[in-house]
């Protein structure tokens, strides 16, 4: 009862006691501590998270134009629309979802395997190991408009390097890397694993290093061969950390946009425009922000039971060791 | 006296930083006024107290150390107005101005391309400028009269134009020396000729077909030329998939059928290979001429062959443009109209940006003598634009950039491909009709 009195005048009530109890003030003033060093946070948070999700859903209940001086309520016929087979949006929504998922489902094995190895080549002593290390991260710090441009003339196919070594070797020189498909996915995928393996080797070779070198030489001891050091020392130790990174992989290759858009222009056609690539056309081009916020949420649900199904099969796993 | 308002403002700038969104809530509510702005008395000259004017562009490319000197004599000879630029892509542009606008931003003057004006008036973020037109006695004479009919929307008029600016035909004169073409190609057999003889010459595949821009703008020439019209206004129809149209994209994909280009162009290649002397010919914008003349290739422009029926290229400009304020001010508008007038009659400097300067009085004056666009600027009378109906850029980028790119491409008929986009752009028409009104 009392506490709930006292809620808005906290520091001045509390003032005097301190003096009795040190110890005590401590805990006292710990009630609005935490909320105060919270508090700056919080504010971005409440701003740029929370309002944006709750406003979001507000405008994918409108035909949502801002710059028109009404927003007439629709109710639901912005997510009726994306499930109507026929209609336009439908048709390119869905074409925009099934890029994603193509992107996604070859990008994500791709960086959770290479950087692994990557980084279990880079945790061995060897010569020279910190520049071999600099040099995988290093096209990390690069922007997408970069890595993009860059990309795009090199596999350029008429005057682009790519084919033109590739007919040194005697290779076939005419593919046609950003205007069509599947070639366009190839480079696509591998200008964006080329780009951010570096980021993923990093996390790996941190959680590598935090493995106790005991557990090697015990496994050593017992007689494991290298590969069975690796499935059974370090595979486990990195289990929390392999969680963490596929996450991180999943959602960053999910929200693909800026390859597509820079590299290809969601060409042959719209076969590489992404999801983000057509949400971000649709409200921000052609100002169709309640449509466009209606696909947001659309994605961020197969988001969400894409991480729930992904947490659910990495706890599995640990239960069923025990 | 001023401070309440300042603190208003000030007040409504930490506003934003708390939450954008919640700010745009509040000024879309309530932003429809502000028409008046540009309906005040304009006199001619302005003598009010020092103004300063954000003067809002996307001149990035080589036009823009030329806007930047237009913009330097024009502050030197106006005490009392100083122009600020603010140059951006024309990409961002068109979504930064409404979105600016509408929040109460926005600039003071700015320049769009032509077929931007409709569809900013229908969103309320630009203003009509008849009376500065009157005022000016500008008048169609003095302009091409598509390009002045076009600035139009609504029995209202929303643009100055500053130049116009189309497609020529860039050739590299090297080869065809080579080649032994006397004569820039001017119609279909003559072009097929030339090509023809560079090849023999050794120049494997003289023209290159780009699947994305500039093709969608080699398509519009040529269907103009062929006696169609790409949309109708008046029914909210796209009329693109007619047989105007899609002879128009089966002759730009038999130029690599038959082998005068390679096939899969990707993006700007065809450009990045004209300046590198792999192709011979290439249609492009005029604004590309100084880009070509620093890179040191010999080449001079044409006006595009007339590949069907009649003379006809696509062409657009750009035009100043007065935005609704949240909070008029008398002052700022007439500055701004003095600016514009001023820019008007100044145009000929514009011609050093590549550009060909809209009124006529100007481009008459000599200033195109001896430059590359002058055999260009001859043929202004053949010049056509997209009509003026709201929303027709995303429509177009949207429909008929994507069936242009896949016929080019070989991955669908020209037919199939334009009939299927047309009936989709037609939908998008009628959705717009219904959202602008009509």
């Amino acid at each position: 009862m009392k506490s709930t009195t006292e809620v808005g005048v906290l520091p001045k009530e509390r003032a005097p006691q301190p003096r009795v109890k040190a110890g005590r003030s401590v805990r006292e003033q710990g009630k609005a501590t935490p909320w105060l060093f919270l508090a700056p946070y919080l504010v971005l948070f409440i701003g740029f998270v929370l309002l944006p999700i709750v406003f979001g859903a507000w405008i994918s209940l409108h035909t949502w134009d801002y710059t028109m001086p009404v927003h007439p309520f629709v109710g639901l016929d912005n997510y009726i629309e994306l499930m109507q087979p026929g209609s336009i949006a439908f048709e390119n929504f869905w074409n925009s979802m099934k890029a994603t998922g193509i992107f996604t489902l070859f990008s994500v094995p791709l960086l959770l395997t290479i950087p692994l190895a990557v980084a279990l080549l880079m945790a061995k002593n060897f010569p020279g190991r910190n520049f071999f290390r600099a040099v995988y991260f290093a096209p990390y710090v690069l922007g997408v408009a970069v890595v993009a441009i860059l990309w795009r003339y090199l596999l350029d196919s008429n005057i682009g390097l790519v084919n033109y070594y590739l007919g040194l070797l005697g290779l076939p020189d005419d593919i046609a890397w950003t205007t069509s498909t599947p070639a366009a996915w190839v480079a696509l995928i591998g200008v964006t694993v080329w780009w951010t393996l570096g980021f993923n080797a990093v996390i790996y070779l941190a959680a590598l290093q935090d493995i106790p070198a005991e557990l090697y030489e015990a496994a050593r001891m017992d007689g494991a061969n290298g590969w069975n050091q690796f499935i059974h020392v370090t595979l486990p130790g990195l289990r929390p950390v392999l969680i963490f990174v596929t996450m991180i992989t999943l959602i960053a290759s999910a929200n693909m946009f800026g390859q597509s858009y820079l590299m290809t222009q969601g060409g042959p056609g719209r076969e590489t425009r992404t999801a983000i690539y057509q949400i971000a056309e649709t409200g921000l081009r052609n100002f169709q922000m309640g449509s466009a916020a209606a696909m947001s949420y659309v994605l961020t649900l197969f988001l969400m039971v894409l991480s729930i199904i992904l947490f659910w099969l990495f706890r599995e796993k640990k239960e069923s060791r025990k | 006296m001023n401070h309440p308002k300042r603190s208003v403002r000030s007040r409504l700038a930490t506003a934003t930083a708390i939450g954008a969104a919640a700010i745009m809530a509040l000024t879309s509510c309530g932003g429809s006024g502000g028409q008046e702005a540009a309906q005040q008395e304009f006199t001619g000259e302005y003598t009010g107290p020092p103004v300063e004017l954000s003067y809002w562009n996307g001149f990035t490319g080589g036009d823009g150390p030329f806007m930047k000197k237009m913009v330097k004599e024009f502050n030197a000879e106006h005490e009392n107005i100083t122009v600020k630029s603010n140059t951006m892509q024309w990409a961002d542009f068109y979504q930064r101005l409404p979105a600016a606008v509408t929040a109460g931003e926005g600039p003071d003057v700015g320049v769009m391309h032509l077929d931007q004006l409709a569809t900013n008036a229908a969103r309320n973020v630009i203003v009509p400028v008849d009376d500065l037109a009157e005022s000016l006695e500008l008048t169609a004479d003095d302009f091409s009269e598509e390009v002045w009919n076009a600035g139009v929307y609504k029995d209202a008029r929303y643009g100055i134009p500053l130049d116009v600016h189309s497609l020529a035909m860039y050739y590299n004169t090297e080869h065809f020396k080579k080649a032994g073409i006397k004569e820039a190609p001017t119609d279909a057999e003559s072009f097929e000729a030339a090509l023809k003889k560079l090849e023999a010459a050794g120049y494997e595949t003289p023209f290159w077909m780009p699947a994305k821009w500039p093709s969608h703008l080699m398509n519009l020439s040529l269907l103009w030329q062929n006696g169609g019209d790409p949309y109708n206004g008046d029914e909210a129809k796209a009329t693109f998939d007619s047989e105007a149209g899609v002879k128009a994209l089966e002759w730009q994909r038999s130029m690599v059928e038959k082998g005068y280009s390679p096939g899969d162009v990707a993006i700007d290649s065809q450009y990045v290979a004209f300046k590198n002397g792999k192709t011979s010919i290439t249609w492009d914008g005029i604004w590309q001429i100084n880009d070509l003349k620093a890179s040191g290739l010999p080449f001079e422009a044409a006006p595009v062959p007339t590949i069907g029926s009649e003379d006809a290229v696509w062409a657009n400009s750009h035009n100043f443009f007065l935005p609704r304020q949240a909070s008029p001010d008398a002052d700022k508008t007439n500055a701004a109209k003095v600016f514009i007038a001023w820019m008007s009659e100044n145009s000929d400097e514009w011609a050093g940006a590549g550009m060909i300067p809209a009124r006529e009085s100007v481009r008459t004056s000599g200033v195109l003598d001896g430059t590359f666009q002058q055999p260009i600027a001859e043929r202004i009378d053949t010049m056509r634009f997209l009509p003026a109906i709201p929303g027709i850029g995303a429509v177009q980028a949207e429909t008929l950039e994507v069936a242009v790119g896949n016929a080019v491409l070989g991955k669908e008929e020209p037919k199939n491909a334009l009939t299927e986009a047309a009936k989709k752009a037609s939908t998008l028409m009628e959705e717009n009709e219904a959202q602008f009104g009509n």
